[in-house]
């Protein structure tokens, strides 16, 4: 077995072959099922339970507080205890609400954003499964998300859960074409569908200096729709303590609450990747053309870590976002939508198309 | 869905009406709005008052009038000091005391640091009503150093009943005045700061500007007083039009703007912080040194007849109407408190308006409930 940080392809294949010689070729992609599913339930826990740790010390620096520091070194336990607490809590059953909906929910939610993660490239060779139309299936999955939000809020039999999921249902499908057409522009550019070609497109610089304005356009709308359709500030209508107490959450305690929590933080780390792998390049380094001394120095730099950085920084925009911007109205969030962002992508699409026909792109 | 499920979900004559309250985020205390939605949109709303009635003018009749100040406390705790101030005057007024000028100065320089502190307060909650967290940490972090202030001089930091008729209870810390003035120096800093954050912000604009429009004359039909009224263009403020403890000394300026919208009466209310740091800056070097109260008997009897006497408070007037029948407790008090004048106000405005801006505007009217209630 041979490992490789600067390409883990060697590494993944070699416990492929492992596999397929100590057992039946079924049986082998069985247990590789089982393998992936672990480590993504594990790498979803730990990735969601930092992200609430990440945020609370972001907002705490916005704010002029120092954010948790009690439990355990930084107070990196704080979100462990946390869940702990959630685990333990009771889950308050709530009178005429449709049980099974009710219940159902939160699982719809998580594995929405479950399934987005599979298809994301977190290093060379490092990606679940490569599909060759993997943006149509991270766009088809985590738009899932609305329908478990929808039901939530449904059937909790509350008022105010009701308005959080019509808002949120709002929101997602509006957004949702935003998110889509601002991808496009890059698959328009990389002329493949496919993530892993995407990020190797982005070999000698990213799409995001390579394409012009026209991907600096999609990028800034990307961001934006992305934050929407995440449920986070300056969009998050669909909670919206100030208004609607809770939103669509309202009524669930304990773990299930915890669910929506989890997802919606695997939620900001999908966009976050999705933004990386189409507009900063993936796991890729920073190239700049002719330097090569700055490239190869870059190069040492392992992939994983490029992919995590950029994660981090998005990430940290999305949350900065939130702590700064008050809350839009939800008749300025559909305008914004369907007034501002859709025209601006649709010309811009028309633009890609340009320069792609043309080939004005570095 | 099962025939019971809808019955509670949709009313009979189909209005969607949801309770705001009495235990809600946005209320800021416990205040319950009965909102009638149409979709997003408020059709009317009804304030229901009553979940922090503790009888304030009622108990006032059992007790003596040193006694009562602490009452008042409890109504705005956020303009605690005017609200005792208004007593005071009041009861000074009916025995015909005059208090020392130290007192005086002492006392509009304190009325305007609870109204900066109120302000900071309320500028830090209309920010988590609109959504902009971060606001509350900014405006809390100025407002402790005027409680400091406060705590240093009255050992209390919310509810100091410093005021006692004819005077202060004691004299104030030795460092008063410098700390005072490093706070004005630090939040003449610190208030741009405030600007950056939420007033310049494109999406405040959006949420705040055309929002709850009321007009000049439904503010003086409504009786909306205090910023919310200044913002209207009603030129309502007791400081200058009728000027009572050392107002008539000070220069100062009258916030008003006419727009009559959410953002008008934030911008009165952040206009009004500026003056209020005026006003402290013009008073707090040349506080007189003549003594912190007048000579006032050991049991207060008012001479039969009704007294009554204005203030402003941070959210609008305050009158207090004291009837006696020359006894040591009062026959009858009355608190015509500004918040109850402003809540009503409410349905007339926000009604037609999403629920978003619902609580954007009462946000603006900068609601305290136990003032309601009382």
């Amino acid at each position: 077995m041979s490992f490789n940080i600067y390409d883990l392809s060697s590494f993944t294949s070699s416990i492929d072959k492992g596999l397929n010689s100590a057992m039946t070729p079924f049986w082998a992609t069985a247990l590789e099922f089982v393998i992936i599913g672990l480590v993504f339930l594990l790498f979803y826990a730990v990735v969601g339970l930092f992200l609430v740790y990440a945020e609370r010390k972001v907002c705490a620096i916005i704010q002029n507080r120092v954010g948790p520091n009690r439990v355990g070194k930084w107070g990196l336990m704080q979100t462990v205890a946390d869940l702990i607490k959630l685990l333990t809590k009771e889950l308050i059953p709530i009178k005429r609400s449709d049980k099974l909906l009710f219940n159902i929910a939160p699982f719809i939610v998580i594995l929405a954003s479950f399934m987005a993660i599979a298809a994301i490239p977190f290093s060379k060779g490092l990606q679940a499964i490569d599909f060759n139309i993997g943006i149509f299936y991270i766009i088809a999955v985590s738009s899932l998300g609305v329908v478990g939000i929808l039901l939530a809020g449904w059937s909790s039999n509350s008022k105010y859960s009701l308005i959080g999921a019509m808002r949120s249902g709002a929101q997602i499908v509006s957004y949702e074409l935003s998110v889509g057409l601002s991808l496009l522009t890059i698959v328009i550019f990389a002329g493949s569908m496919q993530l892993s070609t995407i990020v190797e497109s982005q070999a000698d610089g990213w799409w995001l200096f390579k394409g012009h304005i026209s991907a600096f356009i999609a990028f800034i709308v990307f961001l934006i729709a992305s934050t929407a359709e995440t449920n986070r500030g300056p969009f998050d209508l669909a909670e919206a303590e100030s208004e609607l107490t809770a939103g669509f959450h309202t009524e669930y305690s304990g773990i299930k609450f915890a669910f929506f929590f989890l997802a919606e933080y695997m939620n900001m780390f999908i966009v976050a990747s999705i933004a990386v792998t189409v507009f900063l390049g993936g796991w890729m380094p920073l190239h700049i053309g002719g330097w090569a001394g700055f490239n190869h120095i870059m190069d040492f730099i392992p992939p994983l870590v490029w992919y995590i950085m950029k994660t981090a920084f998005i990430i940290y925009v999305i949350m900065w976002f939130k702590w700064t911007f008050p809350r839009l109205r939800i008749d300025q969030l559909l305008t914004l939508e369907w007034k501002y962002l859709l025209p601006i992508n649709l010309v811009n699409i028309v633009l890609v198309a340009f320069l792609t026909l043309m080939g004005w792109y570095f | 869905m099962s025939e019971e499920v809808k019955n509670i979900i949709v009313s009979e004559n189909e209005d969607y009406v949801i309770n705001m309250g009495p235990q809600h985020p946005s209320t800021h205390g416990v205040l319950r709005l009965e909102v009638c939605l149409n979709g997003e949109t408020v059709k009317w709303l009804r304030p229901h008052c009553g979940y922090i009635h503790r009888g304030i003018e009622k108990m006032c009749e059992s007790l003596t009038y040193p006694q009562i100040i602490h009452l008042t406390d409890r109504m705005d705790y956020l303009s605690a000091h005017i609200n005792n101030e208004a007593v005071c005057l009041c009861v000074e007024k009916a025995l015909e005391v005059e208090v020392p000028e130290r007192v005086k100065y002492i006392r509009t320089i304190l009325a305007e640091l609870t109204r900066l502190n109120s302000h900071q307060l309320w500028w830090s909650a209309f920010g988590m009503d609109l959504g902009a967290l971060t606001t509350f940490f900014y405006g809390l972090r100025d407002r402790e150093k005027i409680l400091d202030i406060f705590e240093e001089s009255f050992g209390s930091r919310l509810l100091h009943s410093f005021n006692t008729p004819g005077g202060l209870m004691h004299d104030v810390h030795p460092n008063f005045q410098k700390h005072i003035k490093e706070f004005i120096k630090y939040f003449r800093k610190k208030l741009p700061e405030y600007n950056q954050l939420l007033t310049d912000n494109v999406i405040f604009h959006e949420r705040s500007k055309g929002v709850g429009y009321l007009t000049k004359e439904e503010a003086i039909a409504w009786g909306v007083t205090g910023p919310s009224g200044r913002g209207s263009g009603f030129e309502c403020d007791i400081r200058k039009h009728y000027p009572y403890s050392a107002y008539d000394k000070v220069e100062f300026n009258e916030i008003l703007y006419t727009e009559g919208d959410t953002f008008a009466r934030y911008k009165a209310r952040m206009d009004e912080m500026w003056e209020s740091m005026n006003i402290i800056e013009q008073l707090v070097d040349n506080i007189p040194d003549d003594g912190h109260t007048a000579k006032m008997k050991a049991v207060l009897k008012l001479p039969e007849g009704e007294y009554n006497q204005r203030v402003e408070t941070a959210r609008g007037e305050l009158d207090v109407l004291i009837k006696s029948d020359g006894n040591k407790t009062p026959t009858r008090v009355k608190f015509r408190s500004p918040n109850f004048n402003n809540l009503f106000v409410l349905n007339k405005i926000a009604s037609g308006g999403k629920i978003a801006d619902l609580v954007a505007i009462s946000g603006s009217l900068d609601l305290v409930i136990p003032d309601i209630d009382r």
